[in-house]
């Protein structure tokens, strides 16, 4: 056995050996810096997520950035009027790529009670949107629960990227262990 | 017009110390010193979860009764009432030959602002709000959800109206107690 051999035993235990798209993804899914469009009254409940009590840093995604060239995920909370819609089709078109949206609410995922000529019918005429969280205000449990749909999106699209079967869901896993 | 109102003055540091901000910095460092031994207020979410109330007001879902019969009617009065119009009924008629039964219900989870008058005007006590509250999907027809949904997130509840009593054969007591009586008319 040669030295480099065995160096390359001894230092077996503390290599990691990943893909380069698999920890790209994993730095992309574990800093997710959102550009919060806080619009109406849902963006008090995302204050509410960044906040101590459901710290959403603990996602890595605690970074808010009023720059949208800053930003990876974009968060609609709030009623999205006609006025307004230029300006968020603005915004998104001036975040770079990757880039992912969540509509968090009613109103910005599908107008909610406002049946309105002024008001946008949901965000997804303007932007794609990647996960649409329901309720008038969500809780800030559904808006983490929308950034853990995110990173598992970005998890899943690398999978996919490099012909890989999906990691299989926390959700899936548990009621099959039932 | 004259002003009104009196802006308050800046407050100023008196002292030589004071001006130095020695003491403020000392001061708030060790309100974060003292916040790294109290108990952490942080919920790890996935993990740990609240107990919401009785009355919270979440996703809301169709109920059974005892008997695994759909309470609903379409009476259509939720669909009338709901602000948003998040509700699409169609009605059929039912094995019974008197009441209705719905045939369609959808819910459009992304129009429903959980205000709960559905539940508040329904005379059947067959719309309930649950405790549900971190659902979230990836699309809008992922989020409409249909009448086997509902009433799978609703489940069954019991209540004291037994409005299909006088339907139902008397039957002796002790069978009563060994089976249950099949649902009047089938199941809906």
């Amino acid at each position: 056995m040669s030295d480099a051999d065995r160096d390359l035993r001894d230092a077996e235990p503390w290599i990691l050996t990943t893909r380069i798209a698999d920890y790209i993804a994993w730095g992309r899914k574990n800093s997710l810096w959102p550009m919060p469009m806080g619009l109406a009254c849902c963006a008090i409940e995302m204050m509410a997520v960044v906040a101590p009590r459901y710290d959403i840093a603990r996602f890595g995604a605690e970074a808010m950035r009023f720059s949208p060239r800053q930003a990876d995920m974009m968060i609609v909370a709030g009623t999205v009027v006609k006025k307004m819609a230029p300006a968020v089709k603005r915004i998104y078109d001036q975040m770079p790529e990757p880039k992912w949206v969540i509509a968090m609410g009613a109103c910005a995922s599908t107008g909610g009670m406002f049946r309105s000529y002024a008001v946008t019918q949901g965000v997804d005429e303007l932007i794609p949107v990647d996960v649409y969280v329901p309720g008038c205000p969500p809780r800030p449990e559904a808006l983490i629960e929308a950034v853990m749909q995110i990173q598992r999106l970005i998890d899943a699209r690398a999978r996919a990227a490099r012909g890989a079967a999906p990691l299989e869901a926390p959700a899936a896993k548990a009621a099959a262990g039932k | 017009m004259p002003l009104t109102g009196k802006p308050v003055k800046r407050p100023v540091p008196k002292g030589l110390l004071a001006r130095s901000y020695l003491p403020s910095v000392i001061k708030g460092m060790w309100i974060t010193l003292r916040h790294m031994f109290r108990p952490k207020v942080t919920m790890q979410y996935p993990e740990e979860k609240w107990t919401m109330p009785d009355r919270y007001r979440g996703l809301p879902a169709l109920v059974r009764d005892e008997q695994q019969r759909v309470k609903c009617v379409a009476c259509f009065l939720c669909q009338y009432v709901c602000p948003p119009k998040a509700i699409h009924i169609e009605a059929q008629q039912i094995g019974t030959g008197i009441e209705k039964g719905p045939k369609v219900f959808d819910i459009n989870m992304l129009r429903c602002i959980m205000c709960g008058y559905c539940e508040e005007v329904c005379p059947e006590e067959a719309i309930f709000l649950t405790k549900e509250y971190q659902t979230v999907g990836q699309s809008r027809d992922g989020l409409i959800y249909h009448k086997d949904k509902l009433l799978e997130m609703g489940g069954i509840r019991p209540d004291s109206t037994h409005k299909w009593g006088p339907l139902e054969r008397p039957r002796p007591a002790d069978q009563v107690a060994a089976t249950a009586p099949p649902p009047v008319g089938g199941t809906r």
